[in-house]
């Protein structure tokens, strides 16, 4: 408990990363309250189409070309935005971490031929397999979301390799393999949580793609039409961009504000972690 | 190498899994129609009657002659089609890529020289600014503020066809095209490149040589271009090759924002007409262009830095 105090200290003596806690908290407490400020359908026909932010009372943030109320897309997009970054987060962290383990701690031929796998999608664009996953599979919320999970593990992949080649030698592991452990119990058990750290602090960096990767599929109109994602209203802003762009700015700050605390946090975090390198 | 075979088979794989084949969608295209008879012609005609390992050699050997074969969307062979698009995207990404690189590389060094004071202060908000706005928004709020309002600069386009302007002329009017899509694609670029400099030229900074440089009696402007840049620039350069891949990604965005005739905007078109073939052949293409940038890379660092030599370990 006097560690975590430590830790949370240590955090908030940094103002960045204090800015972006509240601003992660203010978004998530406007995806939580999405149904209570706005119970109606975002997606549903709310009044006379276009008219600007503040012109109506009714509509604060104005409305778009079909007449749909920005702010209920505002709020409902947020919800949408964190559950696809969490999700296609975790996916991805997940597959990193079994990869990377396995590579780091088996080392010799396995190694090898998953670090050429994990070469292989770090050379392919991961925009353009993201396409042609889509493509193939079809843009429902679930496959984007599971697309985007599986095109941004490599980068943890490495780091767990790396955290496991410095580990998998110390001597807690050694008497671990004396005491006749197994090795799934040795990776999972024993070094995973030594290793956890960084990768945790990698996985807002994640997260922070996943949040950008998504908005320009959904801009694209590729993604999933039938939900109030900010990136789906940024594409249809454009229709009306030469007059109306407030149409596609206002979700666009939406998503820069929520990319921006993700990543502020991640930082905060990983100064408080390694008060060494503070100031870099 | 190994990489390149994999990509290879991982896209047949995804091939196979994808709904219906080459000449399902050529029957489609003809209008439809149950001809089994004809459809089992043309399959064996495609050799897609044979078992899926004689199909994978086949496909490997295509390849290798550079037959990426046939675009049913635009009637002509896919690597005519890709040839056609690559000259913008390249001028794109190297346009996008130069300008992250130096306006980056300025900026690190103001940063770290005036570690924490005000101008370090501004420069790492902009960065991380920069780096949390997504690419395609700033492409759009771009074309209002510089095209609709101030009216500087054409809105999308590669150059203007109607215009006939040739030589120099014409260079000037692609350029200008080019200047607000270079802005939007390089954006984040240049945000992740004066993060790592600034955090580079930190860490040199505090080598013992660069103190010895000085207790020589050395300039600061040579120490700095001399000593500290050429070793602070390691990291930037080794950074150009990892995110060769993303910036080819990245483009495919811009360019469509601002309907530029190149790779990325043909790969999203053969997403919305379903043309398998064209978008595996820019998967092929980008995957030879990301391996051919890491290469230069390689060439550069030895250049850089004599210590990593070209052959094999010391």
């Amino acid at each position: 408990m006097a560690a975590l105090k430590r830790f949370a200290l240590a955090y908030m003596r940094n103002p960045a990363a204090g800015i972006g806690l509240l601003l992660l908290i203010a978004i998530i407490i406007m995806a939580l309250t999405a149904d209570w400020f706005f119970p109606r359908d975002p997606l549903a026909l709310a009044g006379r189409p276009l008219q600007w932010p503040g012109a109506n009372p009714r509509f604060l943030l104005g409305t778009d070309n079909s007449g749909r109320d920005i702010a209920a897309q505002i709020f409902h997009g947020a919800r949408v935005s964190l559950l696809i970054g969490l999700v296609a987060t975790s996916i991805a962290v997940v597959i990193g971490i079994v990869i990377g383990a396995l590579a780091g701690y088996y080392g010799g031929i396995v190694d090898d031929v998953l670090m050429r796998l994990t070469e292989a999608f770090q050379t392919l664009p991961n925009f353009l397999l993201l396409l042609v996953l889509v493509s193939i599979f079809g843009s429902e919320l679930t496959t984007v979301v599971v697309a985007i999970g599986v095109v941004s593990w490599p980068a943890t992949a490495r780091l767990t390799r790396a955290e496991f080649l410095t580990l998998r030698n110390r001597e807690f592991v050694q008497a671990c393999r004396g005491l006749g452990m197994g090795d799934g119990q040795i990776i999972f058990r024993e070094i995973l949580p030594n290793a956890l750290p960084p990768v945790i602090v990698y996985a807002s960096v994640v997260m922070a793609v996943a949040i950008l990767l998504e908005s320009a599929l959904a801009f694209l109109r590729l993604s999933d039409p039938n939900v109030a994602s900010w990136g789906n209203l940024i594409g249809l802003g454009r229709d009306v961009l030469r007059v109306q762009w407030y149409v596609s700015a206002i979700p666009g700050i939406a998503i820069l504000l929520t990319v921006l605390a993700v990543s502020l946090v991640g930082q905060g975090l990983n100064d408080a972690l390694n008060p060494r390198l503070k100031g870099r | 190498m190994p990489t390149l075979l994999i990509i290879l088979a991982g896209m047949f794989l995804l091939l196979q899994l994808a709904p219906g084949d080459t000449v399902d969608a050529l029957i489609a295209q003809m209008g439809g129609g149950g001809d089994a008879k004809l459809a089992e012609d043309l399959r064996r005609f495609y050799g897609l009657d044979l078992s899926i390992p004689a199909q994978l050699g086949n496909y490997l050997w295509r390849l290798i002659r550079f037959d990426l074969g046939f675009s049913a969307i635009y009637g002509k062979p896919v690597s005519t089609v890709i040839f056609e698009r690559l000259p913008a995207t390249l001028a794109l990404m190297t346009a996008a890529l130069s300008f992250a690189f130096f306006v980056g590389l300025v900026l690190g060094v103001i940063a770290a020289k005036r570690v924490n004071g005000w101008p370090d202060t501004v420069i790492s908000t902009l960065g991380l600014i920069f780096y949390a706005t997504p690419s395609f928004w700033f492409g759009l709020m771009a074309i209002v503020f510089f095209s609709v309002h101030l009216q500087w600069l054409p809105a999308g386009g590669f150059e203007d066809v109607a215009s006939g302007l040739t030589g120099f002329a014409r260079l000037r009017d692609i350029a200008a095209h080019l200047v607000l899509p270079t802005l939007t694609l390089g954006l984040i670029f240049l945000a992740i490149y004066l993060r790592i400099m600034r955090a580079s030229m930190l860490e040199v900074l505090t080598l013992d040589f660069v103190r010895t440089a000085r207790a020589k009696g050395l300039d600061e402007t040579r120490v700095m271009l001399r000593h500290v840049l050429r070793n602070a620039m390691l990291p930037m350069v080794t950074l150009i090759g990892l995110q060769a891949g993303t910036m080819l990604g990245g483009s495919v965005v811009v360019e469509s924002v601002f309907s530029l005739p190149g790779l990325g905007r043909l790969a999203y078109e053969a997403v919305v007409q379903r043309d398998l073939n064209t978008l595996l052949g820019i998967v092929f293409i980008s995957a030879l262009l990301v391996i051919f940038v890491n290469f230069l890379v390689d060439l550069l660092y030895a250049r850089l830095d004599p210590r990593i030599g070209t052959g094999g370990a010391p």
